[in-house]
Parts: structure tokens; C-alpha cells; sequence
């Protein structure tokens, strides 16, 4: 794409351990385009955290490698000096983290929070910063936000605490908004509000939205685009309706599988991909999915390209050597529903 | 706040209280002795131990001797059974002395201190952090009557650098005073820098890998930022705490090594020659002083503490 705003070439990062050379990130490429949310999605363990992070240059460890280019507006991101990097991070591309309990320092005010990071980039005075982060603050949900800004993180709930955090995220008007599992860690009526102001923000701002996450739940919500990531790899992406209706890789039958329907009459057991992911130290050669997947077959021990295999679809790419039509064939279509078939030998 | 101040002064007058009855006890009814004739040292006369079983009322009961015995601390009628000079004289005279050392001492500990743990931190694994591990275990391990000796002896005597001991009044001539007063404080502060730049580098270490750090860093802050105000604010709780304990027990003429070597004539060179003395009423006099500036400042570490970490406010 030439006029995406973000564009992920290549990327890979790597971690020397005592169990040898982890690769985290395994070659991902994407692109995201102004305003669009791209939807990362994948278990824990496949990379897609790490991802992220590499984009901010938060991936601190001493231990790492990394590879491949993500160029923002021009600027390269890998390997850019710390300066450069500061200058990016929370003005032109900003994150909110998982864990809202831990990520907001609990001896400091949320408005002084909020306003430090205004400052450091627009060096707006004291009292202006403060008016805009008030203003956040009641943008993003915050009742009695003009009270509220002088209070610390331990006088909120979690739920509200992610909204400081959004606030924190957007106060400078950051063009790329990285989620890592935003609502992973609240409840789920709160996980709902959440989901959804950040879906009016994202109508008010118009900024693109990078969600990593593992819930499909929260993907279906709110994602224009789907990258599904599985120990380290991109193994399919597509627009929210190819990756849902359509989806060509088997592991992302087996995502689809375990979604409980609320529509559906409830199965006795909730469907679940057998084996657990490789570790990422000592991966199956070729498709990483081979051993848990009950399509397998000789062609597998080879790497797959992320290539387009359905027709007229050409941002419907997939890691598979199975083609359109025997996709369709084994593809378990349960009554209404697309799942994955159990495989009898899948590694524990 | 307020309330919570409120609470830690009610609190430290019944902790006083308590370490009152204790000194009380521990000087005059635990040794299996007849505390006058402890009190009136060596080779006494029948008559003097007499006169002090009757000034200090050892024939009443117990709460009757121990009220007697805290209205002599507290009013400062207390006499040296070696000099007869008055402890409440004596200790007021060795204040300010004791008082600059200790200042100024923890002042310098605090400060150097946070410049080396942070920059160990900063630097951990690397030949700086190296470096200062092992100047901060010299340091810990040189016990201060040796250094003080040695720095004395060279730096004081052989080249004359500084001043061979003594003390000069801040009011008389300041910058004597503080020329007096280098050595003394360097001295004392090397154990605790030592100490303390240990603990903060593990406290900052274990804070860097904080969530909120990361947030810090993701607002886009530079480096220093991020240590000063997410960093060091919340590694310095439990060296407050350290700090406060320490100062207090120098503060009450805790540095008595310090205070002799360099001949400072504070509490606690005072302290020393009355423990040398075995002269009871001035002994008994420090430890109700040195605990009573423990506690204090123990309650001052609890505000302080309450005013770096917010959650504590509430509680």
C-alpha cells in the first residue's frame, strides 16, 4: 500500500536465552493505513505483544535482535536512536498497555500524568495543559473529570483507570493508537464500555488502531482489518467479514471454533484446538501449526508464503499450501458455524 | 493529613512512654543489685549511697520510684556522680555539636548516596556498577574508629589538610565550623553511603521494570525524567524509612566512634566517658535522649512517607 501511514516490513526480533535463540517475531509484514484498525490477534506466546512493542521501541531487553524495517510516515522506527524514538512515542504514536492496575505511577496525580506528557511534547503552559487534560478526561467517561484530575490511580477503579489510560494515550492526538489487550484484564461489562468508547474516539480522531488481542470477541467489535498471528508469523489476514466468514487457515478455524455463541444452542463442551502452541525455541520446521492441525499433509514441511489464494480477494492473504477448494471441503462446517476437526495425535 | 499527623504524635507519646518504663526497669530494678550502690560508683561511703537511696527514693514502691526517677530526666536535675556537674547542662552544651555532625553527615550519606545507587542502577552489570559495588562494601566493611584514626592521622596531622579534631561554633567563625567539621562528616557517611546505595540500586532496579515506567517511557520522556520522577520517587520509600532510623540515632549522640575520634565533645563523645565512668545518671539521661530523637524522627519518616506515597494517606 503506498499511502499506508505505517508499513511493517519484514520484522523480526529475536532473544538470546539459555534455551537458545528465541524468535519472537518471525518475518511480519503489514501495513496500516490512516484511520483503519487493524486487529493483531493470536494465544499468548505468539508474538503479537512483542510486535507492538518493537514499534514503540519498548522491547528493552539487552538480549534482542532486531530485524526488518516499520516505517512511519517515513521514519524508520527499528534501531532509531532513543531521541527520535521520543519524539514518535505518545505524540505520533501512542499506547495503552494491558494492565491499567500497574501502568499509571501510584504516587503521582492523573492530571499530572496526563499534562507531563503534553508538556514534553507541545510545551503548552501549565494552565492549558491542564484544560486539556480535563478535557480528556471527560472525553474519555470521567465523571466530575475537574475533581477527579487532581486524584491519584489508587481512587479508581479499574475500569476507570483504563480510560486515564486512554486519555494518557490520545492527549496529544497520536495519529497510530496502540492497544495491547485493552480490556483483557477487566470485567467484562466494563471491558464492553471500554470497547466502545474507544470506538467513538476513534470516529472523533480519526487515528489507526493497532489492537493485539487474543479475544475475537472484542475483535468483531471494532476492527476493519484482522492480522491473525501464530507463534511468531502472520498465518492469515483479511478485512473483519474474509477473516469471520471466509477464514482459509485451519488455525483460524480452530479461533473461530472456540467462540461461545450467544446465538447458538450451546455445545456440550466448547470446541478447543488440540495441542498446545510449539515453544518458540524449538519450532516445527515448515508450518509452524503442522503438528496440531488435522490437515496435514506432505507439502506442510515447508514454509508457506503469505500469499492470496481466493480469487478477487487480493488483501485475503494466508500461510497454507491447502488450496481454495479442499479448504472448503475439510473446513468443519457445523450447523451454522466453522470449526476445526480434532486431530487424534495433536502434542501435548 | 492532618488527622494522620494528629495520630502519629498520640502514637509517639505512648511509644515514649513505653521506652521510658523499659529504660526504667533496665537501669534500676533488672540488675540483681542495690541500684545506689551502682549509682554512686567505686569505693562510696555508707553515708553517700544512703543519701542517694534517699534522693532517688529506692525505698518507695516501684511506679513510686519510676515517677521519681522520669522527674529528674525531664527537668534536667540530674547530677555526674563523677563531676557533679549537670547531665541536662552537659548534653545542652554538646547539642549543637552533635547536631551539626549529624545534619550535615546525613545530609552528605543521602545525597551521594542516591547519586551512586541510581547510577549503579543505570549502569548494572556494566564496570561502573562494578566499581561502586565494591567501594560501597569497602565502605561498609572500614569500621569508622579505624578510617576516622587514619584520615585523622594523614589528612589531619602528616598533611595538615584539615584540622587535627576539635570544634568550632558556627556562631564564632562558620567557616571554621564546616572546616572543623569535613572530616567528621565524611567519615561517618561512607558507611552509610555504602549502605544505602546498595539498597536504593536494588530498589530502582526492581522499580525500572515497573508497568508504569514503560508507560513513562511511552509518553516519550527522556531518560532522566523518567528516572527522577517515576524511578527515584518510588525507590526512595524504604530508604526514607533507613534514613529517618539513622538520623535519629546520630541525631541522639548515636555517632559516639565519630564524636571521640575527632575529640567533637558532643552527646555522644559525652556519652562515651560516662559509660567509661560507669556514671549512671548521665547514661540514663542519653538513652531516654537518644530514644526520644529515634521515635521522633520515626514519626517524622511516617508523615514523610505518607507525603511520597499517596495510598498510605488514606489508611
Amino acid at each position: 500500500m503506498a499511502d499506508a501511514l505505517l508499513s511493517v516490513e519484514d520484522l523480526r526480533v529475536s532473544f538470546a536465552t539459555e534455551e537458545g535463540v528465541v524468535e519472537a517475531v518471525d518475518g511480519v509484514s503489514f501495513d496500516l493505513a490512516a484511520g483503519e484498525v487493524l486487529a493483531v490477534v493470536g494465544e499468548s506466546g505468539s508474538g503479537k505483544s512483542v510486535t507492538a512493542m518493537t514499534l514503540m521501541g519498548l522491547t528493552r531487553s539487552p538480549n534482542a535482535r532486531f530485524e526488518g524495517t516499520a516505517q512511519y510516515k517515513g521514519t524508520e522506527l527499528i534501531g532509531a536512536s532513543e531521541d527520535e524514538l521520543r519524539r514518535v512515542r505518545g505524540a505520533e504514536i501512542a499506547m495503552i498497555f494491558q494492565d491499567p492496575m500497574t501502568s499509571l505511577n501510584p504516587v503521582q496525580r492523573i492530571g499530572k500524568q496526563i499534562v507531563e506528557q503534553i508538556q514534553e511534547h507541545e510545551g503548552l503552559p501549565d494552565q492549558q495543559a491542564r484544560e486539556r487534560t480535563v478535557e480528556l478526561l471527560e472525553r474519555v467517561g470521567i465523571p466530575r473529570a475537574r475533581e477527579r484530575v487532581d486524584n491519584y490511580p489508587h481512587e479508581f477503579s479499574g475500569g476507570m483507570r483504563q480510560r486515564v489510560m486512554i486519555a494518557l494515550a490520545l492527549s496529544c492526538n497520536p495519529s497510530v493508537l496502540i492497544a495491547d489487550e485493552p480490556t483483557t484484564a477487566l470485567d467484562v461489562t466494563i471491558q464492553a464500555q471500554i470497547l466502545q468508547r474507544m470506538r467513538d474516539l476513534r470516529e472523533e480522531t480519526g487515528a489507526a488502531v493497532i489492537l493485539v488481542t487474543h479475544d475475537l470477541g472484542v475483535v468483531a467489535d471494532i476492527a476493519d482489518r484482522i492480522a491473525v498471528m501464530y507463534a511468531g508469523r502472520i498465518v492469515e489476514e483479511g478485512t473483519l467479514d474474509q477473516i469471520f466468514y471466509d477464514p482459509q487457515h485451519p488455525y483460524t478455524w480452530g479461533l473461530l471454533g472456540s467462540i461461545t455463541r450467544v446465538d447458538k444452542p450451546r455445545p456440550a463442551r466448547l470446541p478447543a484446538i488440540a495441542g498446545l502452541p510449539p515453544s518458540l525455541a524449538n519450532r516445527p520446521q515448515g508450518c509452524h501449526f503442522r503438528p496440531r492441525c488435522p490437515h496435514e499433509f506432505s507439502e506442510c514441511s515447508k514454509v508457506p508464503p503469505l500469499e492470496a489464494h481466493v480469487q478477487g480477494n487480493p488483501e485475503h492473504r494466508d500461510r497454507c499450501w491447502l488450496s481454495v477448494d479442499e479448504k472448503l471441503a475439510k473446513r468443519e462446517v457445523l450447523p451454522g458455524e466453522i470449526g476445526l476437526a480434532s486431530k487424534e495425535h495433536a502434542p501435548a | 493529613m492532618g488527622r494522620f499527623i494528629v495520630r502519629r504524635v498520640i502514637q509517639m507519646v505512648l511509644v515514649m512512654f513505653a521506652v521510658s518504663v523499659l529504660t526504667f526497669l533496665i537501669f534500676n530494678v533488672i540488675p540483681n543489685s542495690d541500684p545506689a550502690v551502682r549509682m554512686s560508683g567505686r569505693q562510696a561511703s555508707e553515708s553517700t549511697i544512703e543519701a542517694i537511696r534517699e534522693e532517688w527514693g529506692f525505698n518507695d514502691s516501684l511506679p513510686q520510684q519510676y515517677i521519681t526517677t522520669m522527674e529528674k530526666v525531664i527537668t534536667g536535675d540530674l547530677k555526674s556522680q563523677f563531676t557533679q556537674l549537670s547531665v541536662g547542662k552537659e548534653i545542652v552544651k554538646g547539642l549543637p555539636r552533635t547536631f551539626s555532625l549529624a545534619i550535615g553527615a546525613a545530609l552528605l550519606w543521602m545525597f551521594v548516596a542516591i547519586c551512586f545507587g541510581l547510577y549503579s542502577a543505570v549502569k548494572a552489570g556494566k564496570f561502573a556498577d562494578r566499581f561502586l559495588t565494591i567501594i560501597a562494601l569497602i565502605g561498609i566493611s572500614m569500621p569508622v574508629f579505624w578510617i576516622g584514626a587514619l584520615a585523622n592521622y594523614y589528612l589531619g596531622f602528616k598533611l595538615g589538610w584539615f584540622p587535627n579534631g576539635g570544634y568550632v561554633e558556627f556562631t564564632e567563625d562558620p567557616i571554621d565550623w564546616f572546616y572543623h567539621l569535613i572530616l567528621p562528616w565524611t567519615v561517618l557517611a561512607i558507611l552509610f553511603i555504602g549502605f544505602y546505595s546498595r539498597v536504593l540500586r536494588s530498589n530502582v532496579l526492581d522499580t525500572i521494570n515497573e508497568d508504569y515506567v514503560r508507560t513513562a517511557r511511552a509518553k516519550g520522556l527522556g531518560e532522566r525524567q523518567i528516572m527522577i520522577r517515576h524511578v527515584l520517587r518510588n525507590s526512595m520509600i524504604p530508604i526514607v524509612t533507613l534514613w529517618g532510623l539513622d538520623f535519629g540515632a546520630v541525631l541522639g549522640g548515636g555517632a559516639i566512634l565519630t564524636e571521640t575520634v575527632f575529640d567533637l565533645q558532643g552527646v555522644g563523645q559525652y556519652t562515651a566517658e560516662a559509660i567509661g565512668q560507669l556514671d549512671v545518671p548521665p547514661v540514663l539521661a542519653v538513652t531516654m535522649f537518644s530514644a526520644f530523637f529515634i521515635v521522633l524522627l520515626n514519626a517524622v519518616v511516617d508523615i514523610l512517607y505518607a507525603y511520597l506515597d499517596p495510598r498510605i494517606r488514606l489508611q
